[in-house]
């Protein structure tokens, strides 16, 4: 209960400004595409030199709970998800938003993440030296056998073939082999210098995801033959909170993955939105209506990213290991303020972990209300003539492309996946799976490569993968996860129709 | 008239002379740029920032230095950047780990050598170390090179990556001990190595002297030897390789520095090497640095001219038995 004794130093008008400005910043540029968690916090390190610790840190806190959540924004509105934690979002979230229910997707979304996100921080409050072993409890082996669990979700990303989404799983996985090897360095398929880093997964995201729609507002042209016009719906936010308590069993599912996942270095914040969405649609009643449109598609996806925030940062404040990219920026700013994360960090300065810990807490609960506040608002982006909008989004997704790294480089790499990912949707194909190969590819490639150096040097390559209880639990989740994939798609065949299928 | 003109002729000359001479007077006019090849949050990426922040000030180089992170294939993606597409103007700075870069250009599949860059100035040095788990049997190197004798090829061992500084130290460990070793390199860099080290996924691990002293101080290893020609005053009661017996130099010794690409004008060149070093021997700076436990080590540009070339004779021997 300590954090509470700590509770009053958030309260201070300077913390709370920075509380604030961290919250209202973040969010701002987490829904800007382009712009992860992880540049985000690391554009606020510089403010931070010139503050006390504790105030920096409590800026960078604030500023990495709401970056997560304001990336919901972009993959709603735009279907630009900000990160690969937002993936899963546009699933739903944008259908919802064409459909005119942008603003009970948004609302839903902060509603979700606050909650998700609140459990995540109380579990870093509460469990972290439990957490710590499970977070070092994810060797090779299990990483592997994680990421071949990730690839069993295409199934269900795609919900109108399972051939196509396994086929376009194997295009991103051929995408991730693109430049130099993590582990020997080997060049691979470098045909442009715009590849010689490999395929950088901001701009694959921006281009996968946003250009299509962009080309087929083109098509459409100025006045268009099918110009619907879409009533922005009012959604009043009581309504989002019953929502949301009415499909508990989504915000359970989504808050419970991304809270265990979310520990997991290096794989965690990646795809616990992506494996949320896939669980709760395999458990939900209404599991057809995924990816039309359905409220609990969003608070999975939302309450999972969310609830990653604090578990993740477990390994780097008890271990001293920065789990994620974004936990080696916050890294960066202790150290630069001398304080060394580690077991003593809780009882050394306490006055500067417990503030920054509290100012997540209070950080989500200001992310969720200036996110409702905006949310009705800025739902009326769907009546933006497409002309327009196509112009719009088109910008941004140069802009949130280049900046990533100020390189050409990858606008081109985005303009190219872009163009070609609108000619395999014509063929019924979806960005979602090519996506989670391009993500998965290196963490299952770098990880079995690992593993098996390891392996050879010591026990074996069979011994090596296939003991333990953790290898065994995700090797048989992995077995059900396909088995449940292939006696959906022949339920489906035998009793319906082609068109209930693709609906 | 006509001595209006030959003045006139005279004055324009002698302006366009010195403007010649010159050149960059004024240099820097505008905000400059250092490229870092690792991502934020990163070793390099943390100490780039802290050495450059007092860049603005008068006596420094009077503009901001802004970070720029170009990140992948251990550094490779950015190098090869600053050396074929970034503009030799002064304005672009490049930050070089060696002997990453100068391995991975001996080693081949990159557009640069150390011909592609000019060394301005060296800000850190950061020594390998070997450690392993808090709870490990081993207590020494004479104890982890005795279990390798026994299982040839069956100790296993974490680093950042290959053709890295963690790697060159390893090579240099097989061959000053005469043993066959399993050098295990991760693909989430300095952190990921440790991480596994930690876990006991591996018997030990090479890491950075800094990463290494903090994870000391978190109680989760034990460091039992520096690969460095002195002992570190960070960690001064862990004896180097060369106290137990084996003849390793400074070859691994990680030196991060700044360089601008070659064909950067001469003056724009001997302005930075005069400037920088002071820049980093900032009091503020040294007290940042040595509050996030980064070792300094302030060389100029010759001394560093030097050490490159050191460096490419060392390691040409080093990697041609790979």
């Amino acid at each position: 209960m300590e954090f509470l004794f700590y509770m009053g130093d958030v309260f201070t008008p300077i913390n709370f400004g920075l509380l604030l400005l961290g919250t209202i910043g973040g969010l701002i540029l987490g829904a800007t595409p382009g712009l992860s968690p992880t540049m985000t916090v690391a554009l606020m390190i510089p403010f931070t030199f010139k503050l006390e610790p504790q105030q920096g840190l409590i800026l960078l806190g604030a500023a990495y709970t709401s970056t997560v959540a304001g990336g919901a924004v972009s993959a709603i509105l735009l279907k630009i998800p900000g990160a690969p934690a937002n993936i899963a979002t546009t699933l739903d979230g944008h259908t919802m938003a064409q459909k005119g229910e942008g603003a009970k997707a948004l609302q839903l979304s902060f509603i979700a993440s606050a909650i998700g996100g609140l459990f995540g921080v109380f579990l870093l409050i509460f469990l972290t030296p439990v957490l710590a072993q499970w977070a070092l409890a994810f060797g090779p082996s299990e990483l592997f056998w994680l990421a071949i669990l990730g690839v069993t979700v295409i199934g269900t990303l795609d919900s109108s073939s399972v051939v196509k989404g396994l086929l376009s799983g194997c295009i991103g996985l051929w995408l991730a082999t693109i430049g130099f090897d993590d582990i020997m360095g080997a060049q691979r398929f470098i045909f442009h210098s715009s590849v010689s880093g490999g395929i950088n997964v901001i701009p694959a995201l921006i281009g996968l995801f946003a250009i299509p729609q962009v080309i087929t507002m083109f098509a459409k042209g100025p006045k268009g033959t099918d110009a619907e016009i879409i009533v922005v719906q009012h959604h009043p936010i009581g309504k989002a909170f019953n929502e949301i308590f009415s499909r508990k069993r989504a915000l359970a599912i989504g808050t419970a993955i991304g809270s265990v996942i979310g520990l997991i270095p290096g794989v965690g914040g990646q795809i616990a939105g992506l494996v949320a969405y896939d669980q709760s649609k395999k458990m939900s009643s209404e599991s057809a209506k995924f990816g039309t449109g359905h409220p609990e598609g969003v608070i999975a996806a939302e309450s999972a990213n969310n609830a990653m925030v604090g578990p993740s940062l477990v390994p780097l404040l008890t271990l001293s290991i920065p789990g994620s990219p974004t936990a080696a920026v916050l890294l960066g700013g202790l150290l630069i303020h001398g304080i060394f994360p580690g077991p003593t960090l809780f009882t050394q300065y306490p006055q500067v972990v417990w503030p920054f810990i509290n100012s997540m807490l209070i950080g989500q609960i200001l992310m969720c209300v200036f996110g409702l506040l905006i949310a009705g608002w800025a739902a009326n982006v769907a009546r933006v003539p497409p002309a327009v909008m196509a112009a719009v989004v088109l910008g941004l997704a140069v802009f949130g492309s280049y900046s990533v790294q100020h390189s050409m480089g990858d606008v081109y790499v985005m303009a190219s996946l872009g163009l070609g990912m609108f000619f395999l949707e014509r063929f019924g194909f979806s960005a979602a799976p090519l996506v989670l190969g391009l993500i998965l590819g290196p963490i299952a490639e770098a990880n079995f490569m690992q593993g098996a150096m390891i392996a050879n040097a010591t026990v074996g390559q069979m011994a090596y993968f296939f003991t333990g209880w953790l290898n065994w639990l995700l090797i048989l989740i992995v077995v059900a996860s396909i088995g449940y994939s292939i006696w959906m798609e022949l339920r489906q065949r035998r009793y319906t129709t082609k068109e209930d299928a693709q609906a | 008239m006509r001595n209006w003109i030959a003045g006139a002729v005279i004055a324009l000359t002698a302006m366009a002379g010195t403007a010649m001479a010159d050149g960059h007077g004024d240099y820097p006019e505008r905000p400059i740029m250092l490229m870092v090849s690792y991502g934020a949050g990163g070793a390099t990426d943390f100490q780039a920032r802290i050495v450059t922040m007092t860049a603005g000030n008068e006596d420094a180089l009077n503009m901001p230095v802004a970070i720029l992170n170009k990140s992948g294939a251990g550094g490779r993606v950015g190098w090869n950047w600053l050396a074929t597409q970034a503009e030799a103007d002064g304005y672009t700075l490049g930050a070089y780990n060696v002997p990453h870069f100068i391995a991975q250009s001996i080693e081949g599949g990159v557009d640069y050598s150390t011909d592609s860059f000019e060394p301005i100035a060296n800000w850190g040095a950061d020594p390998a170390v070997f450690v392993v788990a808090a709870d490990s049997k081993f207590n020494s190197m004479s104890d982890v090179i005795a279990y390798a004798t026994d299982n040839p090829g069956g100790l296993t061992f974490s680093g950042a990556g290959l053709f890295v500084g963690h790697h060159i130290a390893a090579l240099q460990l097989e061959k000053a001990a005469g043993v066959e070793l399993a050098y295990i390199p991760n693909n989430a860099g300095g952190a990921g190595a440790m991480r596994a080290v930690i876990a006991g996924e591996v018997l030990g691990g090479v890491n950075n002297l800094s990463d290494a002293f903090r994870a000391r101080e978190a109680g989760t290893v034990k460091i039992l030897g520096v690969f460095d020609l002195e002992r570190n005053a960070f960690i001064d009661d862990v004896p180097t390789m060369m106290e137990q017996g084996y003849e390793i130099d400074n070859a691994s010794v990680n030196y991060r520095g700044v360089m601008v690409p070659a064909g950067t004008p001469q003056p724009i060149i001997d302005h930075l090497a005069a400037v920088v070093p002071t820049m980093f021997e900032n009091g503020r700076v040294a007290s940042r640095m040595e509050a996030g436990g980064s070792p300094m080590h302030i060389m100029n540009r010759e001394e560093v001219l030097e050490m490159w070339a050191q460096r490419q004779v060392t390691l040409e021997a080093l990697l041609a038995d790979l």
